[in-house]
């Protein structure tokens, strides 16, 4: 039982994680069609300008909740500038030009910033754990939960309720609908497609940030976490079906869980179980769980 | 088939392999590397061709590194030989077998499919203690037909392996692009549906794609395993696979030989620039791809084929000098 609650709860956690870092990737591919690699620059950019943030706000000793803002806030600006120059500097030029192709500029783009990382941070690790710290944590049975845990769960579900409302009832969201569902069409209609693609990048980089920024006090920001993270979005996303909201959910739900079994009840197959759900969704359902498959052109 | 152009390749292959007794040892070592690199290049080529991206093609590499490695470990058998003709035959089974699942699959689809099985092995390889875990092991020193060259004169013999191998894979391929199935390539890539209708099936040419690219692959890493003498777990990871898809797309898809080049021609670039700039080299191998794509769609290789081009008309489809 105590197991079973472990798993629920661990796999909760990862789950939030998981969809906070793949709900902007899944946006970015629903709407403009691009599998972007450069979301693990997203999180990498965002985990490390949070960890930044928190050495400044915590050595003056300013109060805890402010930090986390502060925290959080300076991460998406960054994802904001980020996005920003990505898809005016570059991806603007490949618009139109096959989706592989497109993976492979964002490719290009991914090992250019994960350099820039190194340019600006340097080689070493950023710890961040103040907030992490000052949320403190409470005790359910013999389990002992982190606040801060249970504050990231809560954030990634008011994250998907926000994104599904907003696709569903503002404007905004309603022109993107639009958009997603046939291009063309939406340009006839006197829809500006070129801001709609700049303002969708923009947040999907900000999500990818935001993800980063709320995971730094849990892991040690160090080289290498956008390699690590994207294949793991990329597995997310695929579960759920690529484009999809609720698929990105249902996918993070999927993993996580599937991964905190493994890992309180077989740690040998921890990375492999992702990996193997992975293949075994996209070997039945190639389009995922939740999208439909697109038509043959001839 | 002995024609002009394979001829002039062979050719150049002897001169390469004479050329490196008198080459400095770092630089012949350097070559055996990207050699057998580029035979995973040159497998993913044929892919590219139609165009197929597998982000897992690290999978074969290292399934040829690790049959090399373990045959090292539990067996007598050290012929350099065999084992490269095992991690061959065992990359070759692998993707045969999952090559009826992936042939089904196009474009980013079959990107993230070919992703999920290599970082599937990545997985096992970094959790089981028997395969070496995420250390690896160490692979030990080959046998070539009973001889066994120490010091420089080993380096240099693997070298000729390499290169023997990459002769034959080079004759092998150039033959298979001018064949119907591998002629089919640009066809496919244009539209399938018009392919089927001449009578061919599609994931049949794509399922023989990939056994041929898998198998090179795993000749590749089986190499490269030799040549490094230690395999580890990354040698699976998707950074891997996104190597030799950045030196595909660098070089382009238009011959044989480009593979070759701009497998050699990474290799310089990465050690040239680590050594200089070692906080910026994936800076400038990405700045380099990103050039490549925006300007030059079809790869390096298609600089040469429009200088030679340019004087008089076409003559010959790609395929060009093996």
């Amino acid at each position: 039982m105590i197991t079973a609650f472990a798993i629920f709860s661990d796999g909760l956690v990862y789950a939030a994680y998981l969809f906070l870092v793949a709900v902007g990737l899944t946006l970015i591919f629903g709407v403009m069609k691009i599998l972007n690699v450069t979301h693990g620059s997203f999180y990498a950019f965002g985990a490390y300008g949070a960890a930044t943030a928190v050495g400044i706000w915590f050595d003056r000793g300013l109060s805890d909740a402010g930090g986390f803002l502060f925290m959080v806030g300076v991460a998406m600006l960054i994802g904001l500038v980020i996005g920003l120059i990505l898809e005016r500097g570059i991806l603007r030029l490949v618009y139109g030009r096959d989706e592989v192709v497109i993976v492979l500029v964002t490719y290009a783009a991914f090992l250019i910033l994960e350099d820039v990382i190194v340019l600006v941070w340097g080689p070493r690790s950023y710890p961040a754990y103040q907030p992490m710290v000052s949320a403190g944590s409470i005790d359910i049975g013999e389990l002992t939960l982190s606040n801060y845990d249970i504050g990231l769960v809560v954030l990634a579900a008011a994250l998907a309720v926000a994104v599904w409302w907003s696709l569903k009832y503002t404007r905004y969201g309603r022109l993107l609908t639009v958009v997603i569902f046939d291009r063309e069409v939406a340009a006839a209609y006197g829809i500006n497609v070129k801001v709609i693609y700049t303002v969708t990048f923009i947040i999907g980089a900000m999500l990818g940030a935001l993800g980063g920024a709320v995971m730094a006090p849990k892991i040690s920001v160090t080289l290498g976490i956008g390699v690590e993270v994207i294949v793991l979005a990329f597995a997310v996303v695929a579960i759920g079906g690529m484009g999809s909201i609720e698929g990105a959910l249902i996918g993070a739900l999927i993993v996580g869980l599937g991964r905190a079994a493994a890992v309180h009840l077989m740690p040998e197959i921890e990375l492999f179980v992702i990996y193997a759900v992975m293949a075994l969704v996209l070997a039945f359902r190639p389009y995922g769980l939740f999208t439909q498959p697109a038509p043959r052109k001839i | 088939m002995l024609t002009r152009a394979n001829l002039f390749g062979a050719l150049v292959f002897v001169a390469v392999a004479i050329s490196a007794l008198f080459l400095p040892p770092w630089l012949v070592s350097l070559a055996t590397i990207a050699f057998a690199n580029a035979l995973v290049v040159l497998g993913l080529v044929i892919l590219w061709r139609t165009g197929l991206v597998p982000f897992g093609q690290a999978l074969f590499y290292a399934i040829g590194a690790y049959a090399v490695a373990l045959i090292g470990r539990y067996t007598p058998i050290r012929d350099v030989f065999v084992v490269v003709l095992a991690g061959a035959v065992a990359a070759g089974v692998v993707a045969y077998v999952i090559g009826f699942l992936l042939a089904r699959y196009r474009e980013i689809f079959f990107a993230m499919l070919s992703l999920a099985m290599s970082m599937i092995l990545y997985g096992i390889l970094v959790k089981s203690e028997a395969l070496g875990s995420t250390d690896g092991f160490h692979v030990e020193a080959g046998s070539f037909l009973g001889w066994r060259p120490q010091g420089a004169l080993r380096n240099l013999a693997l070298f000729w392996l390499v290169l023997g191998f990459c002769a034959i894979a080079a004759w092998v391929v150039g033959v298979y692009f001018r064949s119907v199935a591998g002629s089919m390539a640009i066809p496919m890539r244009d539209n399938e549906i018009r392919v089927e209708f001449l009578g061919l099936s599609v994931d049949r040419l794509v399922h023989l794609k990939l056994v041929i690219s898998g198998v090179l692959a795993g000749i590749g890493g089986a190499l490269a395993a030799l040549a490094v003498q230690h395999v580890d777990p990354q040698m699976a990871y998707w950074t891997t696979s996104g190597g030799f898809v950045f030196v595909t797309v660098l070089a382009g898809a238009g011959s044989v030989a480009a593979a070759f080049v701009g497998s050699l021609a990474f290799e310089l670039v990465r050690s040239i620039a680590v050594a200089l700039l070692p906080g910026a080299w994936q800076l400038i191998l990405g700045s380099a791809l990103l050039l490549t794509i925006l300007f030059l769609p079809e790869g390096l290789g298609s600089l040469y084929s429009r200088l030679r081009r340019k004087p008089a008309a076409p003559k010959e489809q790609p395929g060009g000098p093996s």
